[in-house]
């Protein structure tokens, strides 16, 4: 079980922050928030939301602490937002209803140093 | 508004296409991506605009960029649209004004901490640049020598990004170099009055400058014949500015300009190894097509030494280019032509050993041997060299008399005056040299003198020279009469042609 990273826990509890902020951003736009963590073999879907107009939605939220490693968004490479895309599909499959539309948002949530966070929400990216 | 565009010139051959560069800026997730054909070294642009954008204090856009050459359908290839794509990327992200960098030009290439590096021609795009209406342009301050030469153009040269930014947004530049536009003069330390006797061989030399005809110096080793033959473009009458114009062009295309001042109005000499191949002689390329030593000789002297050593049909893929003055090279990339107007002038020892002169009394080779040797220079190819001298080696009284000769100032004013006469007469013709004259006319209008034509006659009778020799001896011999300021080619002219092109039973 080489393969399966262990994060330490300074990184789950920044990154479970992020996920948190985004939430709290998105709720208070009217958007609901179906699912969070949903996880399968093949992987997570961070936030499933649905849209007020009924356009469901796959968040994928990244958190850092600095720029040392570049943009949070930087860090969604082109494979990953595919592996998204796969994940949704896995979604809605078991979760059978008629859905509207769907779409895959990106979210880079940055951290300051005084304790303040900058989100940067992009939605639609595929 | 997202969107920012730039000018620039892509070179297909001498040939230059005017390329637009797009930048669209659009929200998503971060990426690049370049569209319309790029070659590997273009595909690593990403990576240099990026470094050199941030170390210069710009902010790259994280966003989802996508960057468009069109046409996009040409094949684009080398680091020069560096620069263009940056400018379009910073009018996308309204950081300069669009106004000032739609219309202009640029290429280079960039360096991570931001400087702009010099690139390949940069005299050619300018060139193809002004044709489809473009007045300015930015070049990289390393190129600026050669584009200035285009001083029909408002041409900027800039050594890094961040002065050039500053240029755009404020319309002051940080530092002006000014170029002198001064014409090179020929290399002084290779004169003819440096080669002691050879009296043939220098007037062969004239001849050959004044009609443009091939030169072949058979001769033992050390009697002079790369002496002579490096001298001649120092007597070639100056390049004119479109010459030099086109002659700059070439070379920078090749990336050879270190070597030739661009500014210079002498004549190029090019003397590729005996080793060289058929691509290096002609031109090739896979990816981009290179113009060979052909090319690079246009307008010039292109010395091969020791032709009989050149690898099998590399002289002979000279015959071409000898023939119609330019060489088309095909590649899967696509057909190229460069011009190749040249000089043509060969050195050989007669024979392996070297020592087959005179008597031949100190030459170790076989009959066969030498035999051999000089027919490794093929017959068509031979066919085409009006001039054929033997430098003999010297004596002791030939060494003593040499501050007696001409230098080549003198002689480059005999050859300036007798190509004068020779374009007066040919005013209302297509060709210029003597060298040129079809065969039709030179049995009409262009006739040497009664006695002459006997003379030639006689010797064709006698199977001496073919049809095509005629020819050519009269228009040797049109070169010595011009030379001599006689009104046609005199019996003694012609005679002399005829000496100089078979007096070596080659």
């Amino acid at each position: 079980m080489a393969d399966i990273k262990i994060p330490d826990s300074k990184k789950l509890i920044l990154g479970q922050f992020g996920e948190d902020m985004v939430v709290k951003f998105l709720e208070l736009r009217g958007v609901r928030i179906l699912e969070r963590n949903w996880r399968i073999k093949e992987g997570e879907i961070d936030i499933v939301a649905l849209y007020p107009n009924g356009t469901l939605a796959f968040v994928e939220v990244k958190t850092r602490s600095s720029l040392a490693f570049g943009e949070p968004l930087e860090a969604i490479t082109p494979a990953k937002a595919a592996r998204l895309q796969r994940l949704s599909l896995a979604w809605r499959a078991c979760h059978a209803r008629r859905w509207g539309s769907f779409q895959i948002d990106c979210v880079g949530v940055l951290m300051q140093h005084d304790g303040s966070y900058i989100i940067e929400y992009r939605a639609n990216v595929l | 508004m997202s969107l920012g565009q730039s000018l620039s010139i892509a070179l297909v051959g001498l040939t230059g296409h005017v390329i637009s560069v797009e930048v669209d800026i659009a929200d998503g997730l971060p990426g690049y991506s370049l569209l319309g054909l790029p070659d590997a070294a273009l595909m690593e642009s990403r990576d240099r605009v990026r470094s050199a954008l941030v170390n210069s204090g710009e902010v790259w856009p994280n966003k989802k960029v996508t960057v468009s050459l069109s046409p996009a359908w040409m094949h684009k290839s080398g680091s020069g649209f560096d620069l263009p794509i940056a400018i379009a990327l910073l009018a996308a992200s309204g950081k300069i004004p669009e106004s000032r960098s739609a219309h202009t030009m640029y290429l280079g290439e960039l360096a991570l901490d931001g400087r702009i590096r010099g690139i390949r021609g940069v005299l050619p795009s300018l060139i193809a640049a002004h044709k489809n209406g473009i007045r300015i342009a930015v070049v990289p301050d390393a190129n600026l020598a050669e584009a200035t030469l285009m001083s029909e153009m408002t041409v900027i040269g800039m050594d890094n990004i961040a002065s050039l930014l500053h240029w755009l947004r404020t319309g002051e530049r940080s530092h002006v170099q000014e170029l002198p536009l001064e014409d090179s003069s020929p290399d002084d330390s290779l004169d003819f009055c440096d080669v002691a006797g050879q009296d043939a061989a220098r007037f062969a030399a004239e001849v050959s400058a004044v009609g443009g005809h091939h030169l072949l110096l058979i001769g033992p080793p050390g009697t002079g014949k790369t002496m002579i033959a490096q001298r001649l473009p120092g007597i070639l009458p100056p390049l004119t500015r479109e010459e030099s114009l086109e002659v700059t062009a070439l070379h920078s295309i090749a990336g050879s300009l270190s070597s030739r001042s661009p500014l210079s109005t002498t004549a190029p000499f090019i003397s590729p190894h005996h080793t060289a191949t058929r691509v290096a002689m002609v031109g090739g390329g896979s990816h981009q097509i290179r113009p060979g030593a052909c090319s690079l000789a246009h307008r010039g002297v292109l010395f091969i030494d020791e032709a009989p050593e050149c690898g099998v049909g590399v002289l002979d893929s000279l015959r071409q280019p000898l023939e119609s003055g330019s060489i088309t090279i095909a590649r899967s990339v696509g057909s190229v032509a460069y011009p190749a107007q040249f000089l043509l002038i060969l050195a050989a020892n007669p024979c392996p050993c070297g020592m087959f002169s005179g008597r031949g009394r100190n030459c170790t080779c076989s009959s066969q041997q030498v035999r051999r040797y000089l027919s490794k220079l093929s017959g068509p190819l031979m066919d085409r060299i009006d001039l054929r001298v033997e430098v003999e080696p010297l004596g002791r009284v030939q060494l003593m008399e040499s501050e007696l000769n001409n230098s080549s100032a003198d002689i480059r004013k005999r050859v300036v005056r007798a190509r004068d006469i020779a374009r007066q007469r040919f005013s209302l013709d297509p060709w210029k040299l003597n060298s040129q004259i079809p065969s039709r006319a030179l049995r009409t209008q262009y006739q040497p003198e009664r006695k002459a034509m006997t003379f030639l006659h006689s010797e064709l009778d006698q199977e001496n020279i073919s049809a095509r020799g005629l020819h050519k001896i009269m228009r040797t011999a049109w070169s010595i009469a011009d030379l001599a300021s006689h009104e046609r080619p005199t019996l003694e002219d012609t005679e002399r042609a005829f000496t100089l092109r078979e007096g070596v039973g080659a």
